[in-house]
């Protein structure tokens, strides 16, 4: 007996709108499918209207907690069109703010990890010491979550002595809580068995499907852009790329763990070896006709901004493709023959991030290959008539 | 009498729902971030709750869009009354950076009414905590 049951957009277990018809068997999940666009806003089309340091502004709210990873990856792209070289300076800044917004992201995945998985005094904790990073960015850049510091050519504002002090003393309270957070994200034994063997994708799935991020990570493969293919400064940063083969909800909670450590190595050298000079240079208005692509490791994962030109003060083309789509059909896999219960710590666990994901889809023809656009009256028009055509019968029976 | 205690528990714990319709999630942090230790919401009786029928308080953040209008408006309907929305956010007053974009509506008040506006891009959770308390002190007027 198969039933079909929907989640969302509005459901407890998620916390943005989107919606999962999953296809269940008793407890069990047989089949899985996602249905996206309640968070999309047209943002790529809206880039083509605005100048180029507009757009950096539209870029920082694609998302809110990866706002500086959408920001970097356009900026990079701009100066690449551009042929800029941002001084030394501003790119240190700009990793900065990078690590630190890692930081305040594995913080916050991790407390939502914990409030999934039934343990809500860990999401209090972790949301506590999250405050200490938000101070200090607040303190960096005078925001909270839009960081507004990326500028086309390097960053807006910079770094004085009593701030590279107040981050550096944070970072030592940080250091200390995190080692606390490890110890109880692996030794904590109810924590650990609700973890341990959920959400399970291997090694070649999770290449197959094209997983990023810690989720890939999580599955054994050392994959992270700032090693493969550095930016910025991370070609002189000593770091790791962390693993974890537990292949597991487990493996990415160790996964992030090793991360926050990471990136207070990063942070530590990074401030003690900051270059002087100034945090950016002039930039153009315009930019000859060209395309570019940019990469970047955000907290979740790889993230691509494709950017074409065409000789105006603004792009011709904006093409983002966020983490959060690589990683869904690695869920949709990792959901399949797991149990009901387990959906929304499957789902926390490649920290989604529905809005950053939710980008125009253009339609292909599976036979033909062709690609074309369609307008939403036609699509309506095409989904009725299909509509019309299916035999009217549910799937699900109730057993009563 | 009744009416009175009626009056003084919609006072003393009124219990939020928060919806995402189309927010870059900025302002669903510092939502969630103001029920956590620092800010504490929890101290007027603020409750966060998963479903629109335990709610009095619809927290909407984020700009209406076209795919979340009618969802939207049916959660707005299963929401047992007296029932208050607050619009948090830029985005949720006017639709901030995303107006002119085709599948942006406008604000929350272009599909259902709203009581309190909370600006900001994002909001600080102080911000958010002003105005609760200020939907409070409009009730007890």
């Amino acid at each position: 007996m198969k039933f079909q049951i929907p989640i969302g957009p509005q459901h407890p277990a998620l916390k943005e709108p989107i919606s999962l018809r999953m296809t269940v068997e008793g407890e069990i999940i047989r089949d899985a499918d996602l249905r996206l666009g309640y968070n999309h806003r047209g943002l790529e089309k809206l880039a083509e209207q605005k100048t180029w340091i507009q757009n950096i502004y539209l870029t920082e709210r694609i998302c809110g907690i990866c706002s500086h990873s959408h920001t970097t990856c356009y900026v990079q792209g701009v100066e690449k069109l551009m042929e800029l070289e941002p001084p030394r300076r501003g790119l240190y800044i700009r990793t900065l703010v990078a690590e630190l917004e890692r930081v305040h992201s594995h913080l916050l995945w991790l407390g939502v990890a914990g409030h999934e998985a039934g343990f809500d005094s860990f999401f209090m904790y972790t949301w506590r010491d999250r405050e200490i990073v938000m101070d200090i960015l607040e303190t960096i850049s005078g925001n909270r979550v839009h960081y507004g510091i990326n500028t086309i050519g390097g960053v807006r504002r910079d770094l004085d002595e009593q701030q590279v002090k107040h981050i550096l003393d944070s970072l030592a309270i940080l250091r200390q809580r995190s080692e606390y957070y490890q110890h109880l994200g692996t030794n904590e034994p109810s924590f650990v068995a609700r973890l341990a063997g959920v959400g399970y994708l291997s090694r070649e799935d999770a290449i197959a499907l094209c997983a990023v991020g810690p989720t890939l990570r999580a599955s054994g493969v050392p994959m992270d852009v700032r090693k493969d293919d550095p930016y910025a400064v991370y070609a002189e940063v000593p770091f790791e790329v962390c693993t974890a083969d537990t292949c597991d909800v487990l493996g990415r909670t160790v996964v992030r763990i090793k991360e926050l450590f990471q990136c207070y190595n990063i942070i530590e050298y990074l401030l003690k070896n900051l270059p002087s000079g100034p945090v950016a240079v002039r930039a153009p208005r315009r930019a000859k006709p060209n395309e570019v692509v940019s990469r970047y490791e955000a907290p979740r994962g790889e993230n691509i901004h494709y950017i074409k030109s065409n000789g105006t003060d603004k792009p011709e083309r904006l093409k983002v493709r966020a983490p959060t789509l690589g990683n869904y059909a690695a869920t949709l896999k990792m959901l399949k023959n797991g149990f009901i219960a387990d959906v929304p710590l499957i789902f926390a666990a490649i920290d989604p991030c529905i809005c950053c994901a939710e980008r125009a889809v253009s339609l292909v023809d599976a036979r033909s290959g062709q690609e074309k656009i369609i307008s939403m009256n036609a699509l309506k028009q095409l989904s009725r008539q299909v509509a019309a055509g299916n035999a009217r019968k549910r799937e699900a029976e109730w057993p009563l | 009498m009744l009416t009175k205690l009626t009056h003084w528990s919609r006072l003393k714990s009124p219990w939020i729902l928060h919806l995402n319709t189309g927010a870059c999630n900025a302002c669903d942090i510092e939502v969630v971030a103001a029920l956590t230790p620092r800010f504490d919401v929890e101290r007027f009786g603020i409750l966060l709750k998963a479903t629109p029928r335990h709610a009095d308080v619809i927290v909407c953040t984020g700009p209406a869009t076209r795919q979340m209008k009618d969802r939207l408006i049916r959660i707005y309907e299963q929401t047992p009354d007296p029932k208050f929305v607050i619009a948090v956010g830029a985005c949720a007053m006017s639709g901030c950076v995303y107006r002119g974009a085709y599948n942006v509506i406008g604000g929350i008040d272009q599909v259902i009414p709203v009581d309190v506006y909370v600006p900001g891009c994002p909001v600080r959770p102080d911000a958010v905590i002003d105005g609760v308390v200020k939907l409070l002190n409009k009730l007890k007027g």
